[in-house]
């Protein structure tokens, strides 16, 4: 570490000399580096990327309907025409199952990036203040990890999809709706991370330092203590995106997620349900694709954790 | 002992106060009318429906309502009438209960009884061909959502091979061989499902927890002794690696239940999940805030027994 230091300061200290550190080694460098050495990790990146840019550029690319309905072409098989079939109305699996990956991934990173914050913002108050408030805070943390996750859901989906619907229309709406309730019953193990890292950091030196320069307290928690806790908050965002995947597509299946228009992976899998003797790959295609995201999303995740772990560096 | 636990139960009462009061709020606030089915029906006139409404008791304001579902549940244990089938609740429940628990117990057991030897020799032998086996089997296992494990085994087993049936068949009754082959045959792919799930999880706890123990002193001691490898391991090694798994099986009791609702939906098992999800889609009120009240009492209960059975089976750990 103070090797690293030297390096950069020499590096700093005389630009001209024309002689260029051979290597700063920063934390995130170092971290990289960790992680390129989880083999399983760099195959989840890889796999990750792929499936990110696929479903990004494919539907340009790859331009067959998703909409429509052709008898004729009804339960095809796989083959050159349609890679991975089609559904029981005629449409390409193959285009459906790119636009799908759009839906779950968006699903996936915006009600984790809602509910990374909420946890963040009530552990950082409650490690921060502590006391009457911590306590409060805590009790309602609390509640919430007692209060039956899948029940909730779909009890709250059920009842509000209507209105949310006439509201934001049919595919926001649903979309606005899902997001919100992955984030607000899966925020609370961030928060307890974020409030027991607060409760350790908030009385070292560099806190009573900037206490002491003067500096406020919403830049105090922010600026000086939050970025010591990303660590762990990186882990279980990677790692949520994954866990929100899986209930957006268990949503979808039961019946309450999107509409049939909107193919996200789990409603494609859910479509698939009464064709299984037909047509098994309607059912094979998505829930692969699921599959291969959640595993790969978990291999980073296990990799980050090891890379980012202090007491690893190497 | 008896002092710590009576607080605990003191403050799991708020905790399920709070939560049967969110369930109701949310269940109230819904613009969602019970009486929604008997709109479109052109039999039952508004004054009729107004009646009904009335000897449901929704006429009154829900705050009210709420006190009094509480009251009367906590002096009588009433948990009240379905809206829809008119039986009461509690019936209901302990009707689909014994289903649901005869799939999820099994699948608990068969993975508990599976995990802990793999966990024990996948971390005996770190390394091994046997621990890359099973880590990467963990952590698929429990990367795969169990709907689409539920979707795979139909393929195979129903529509490839026709060796199992896919839908759960409830008016089975068990009175001889053939039939109880008949029950065994069409739980098959449920247990599977979540057993498989189970294992993946409980191995990964198992196999961590032994890993932490094995290079403790008193392991080295225990081998100074001279005592055989075997008993080493078994004997001390894994009761100490037991302690955090015991809790993680009591834990996860809760977590199984609430998993048990794809699964029970995938195969047609009529058990809790089905009757949450019926009674859900036709806004039957009671039943909806009673099946999530027995669910958040299993998620205190649960987090009550873990802690108690830390505390039996650690002599260190004292609770004033």
């Amino acid at each position: 570490m103070s090797q690293a230091r030297a390096d950069s300061f020499s590096a700093t200290a005389s630009p001209t000399s024309g002689i260029r550190a051979q290597k700063v080694r920063t934390l995130w460098s170092n971290s990289w580096r960790q992680f390129q050495r989880h083999r399983l990790a760099m195959v989840g990146l890889v796999v990750v990327t792929a499936i990110f840019i696929g479903t990004l550029v494919g539907p340009f690319v790859w331009t067959k309907k998703i909409g429509g309905v052709n008898f004729a072409d009804a339960s095809l098989a796989p083959s050159l025409d349609h890679p991975f079939g089609t559904n029981d109305i005629g449409q390409d699996l193959f285009a459906r199952v790119l636009w799908g990956g759009r839906i779950s991934i968006a699903v996936g990173i915006t009600s984790v990036l809602a509910s990374i914050s909420l946890g963040t913002i009530v552990g950082a108050i409650a490690g921060y203040f502590g006391g009457r408030i911590d306590g409060w805070l805590m009790r309602l943390t609390d509640l919430f990890l007692s209060l039956p996750q899948l029940p909730f859901l779909l009890m709250v989906i059920y009842l509000f999809r209507e209105p949310v619907r006439q509201m934001l229309g049919p595919e926001l709406g649903i979309f606005f709706l899902i997001v919100s309730v992955i984030a607000v019953t899966s925020w609370m193990p961030v928060a307890r991370v974020v409030r027991a890292s607060f409760l350790s950091l908030k009385h070292k030196e560099f806190v009573e330092a900037a206490h002491a320069l003067g500096v406020q307290t919403g830049r105090i928690i922010f600026r000086h203590i939050l970025p010591n806790v990303l660590s762990p908050v990186i882990v279980a965002a990677t790692i949520g995106v994954g866990g929100a995947i899986i209930t957006e597509s268990a949503l979808s299946f039961l019946g309450l997620g999107f509409p049939p228009d909107v193919p996200s992976w789990g409603r494609l899998l859910y479509d698939s349900l009464n064709f299984l003797e037909v047509a098994p790959h309607m059912a094979i295609f998505p829930g692969m694709f699921i599959f291969l995201a959640v595993v790969s999303i978990n291999y980073v995740g296990d990799g980050l954790r090891d890379a980012l772990d202090p007491r690893k560096t190497g | 002992m008896n002092r710590y636990l009576l607080r605990r139960v003191l403050i799991a009462i708020p905790t399920l106060l709070g939560i049967s009061f969110v369930i109701f709020a949310v269940l109230n606030l819904a613009p969602n009318d019970p009486m929604a089915q008997f709109a479109l029906n052109p039999g039952i006139p508004f004054e009729v429906r107004e009646n009904i409404r009335r000897s449901l008791g929704l006429d009154q304001p829900w705050p009210i309502r709420y006190v009094k579902w509480i009251w009367t549940l906590v002096s009588t244990g009433d948990l009240g009438y379905s809206f829809n089938s008119r039986f009461p609740v509690a019936q209901l429940i302990m009707l689909k209960l014994p289903v649901t628990i005869w799939v999820l117990g099994s699948a608990y057991l068969i993975s508990i009884l599976l995990a802990i030897p793999i966990g024990i020799i996948s971390a005996v032998k770190q390394y091994s061909i046997f621990d890359h086996f099973v880590s990467a089997f963990a952590f698929i296992g429990f990367s795969v959502p169990t709907f689409f494990t539920g979707v795979l085994l139909i393929l195979l087993f129903s529509v490839n091979l026709h060796w199992l049936p896919f839908i759960y068949d409830s008016t089975l009754v068990v009175k001889d061989t053939d039939s109880l082959i008949k029950l065994l045959k069409q739980s098959a792919m449920p247990i599977m499902v979540l057993a498989l799930f189970q294992t993946a999880t409980l191995a990964r706890y198992v196999r961590a927890s032994m890993l932490e123990n094995l290079p403790l002193d008193y392991v080295r001691t225990a081998r100074a002794k001279g005592i055989a490898e075997r008993l080493v391991i078994l004997r001390h090694v894994f009761r100490n690696s037991m302690l955090p798994v015991v809790t993680l099986i009591a834990l996860g009791v809760p977590g199984i239940f609430g998993g048990a609702l794809i699964t029970e939906q995938i195969f047609r098992v009529p058990g809790i999940g089905s009757l949450v999800i019926s009674s859900i889609e036709t806004s039957d009120t009671p039943v909806i805030m009673a099946v999530n009240i027995v669910y958040a009492l299993l998620v205190v209960a649960f987090n009550l027994i873990a802690d108690m059975v830390y505390a039996f089976l650690d002599p260190r750990i004292k609770y004033t």
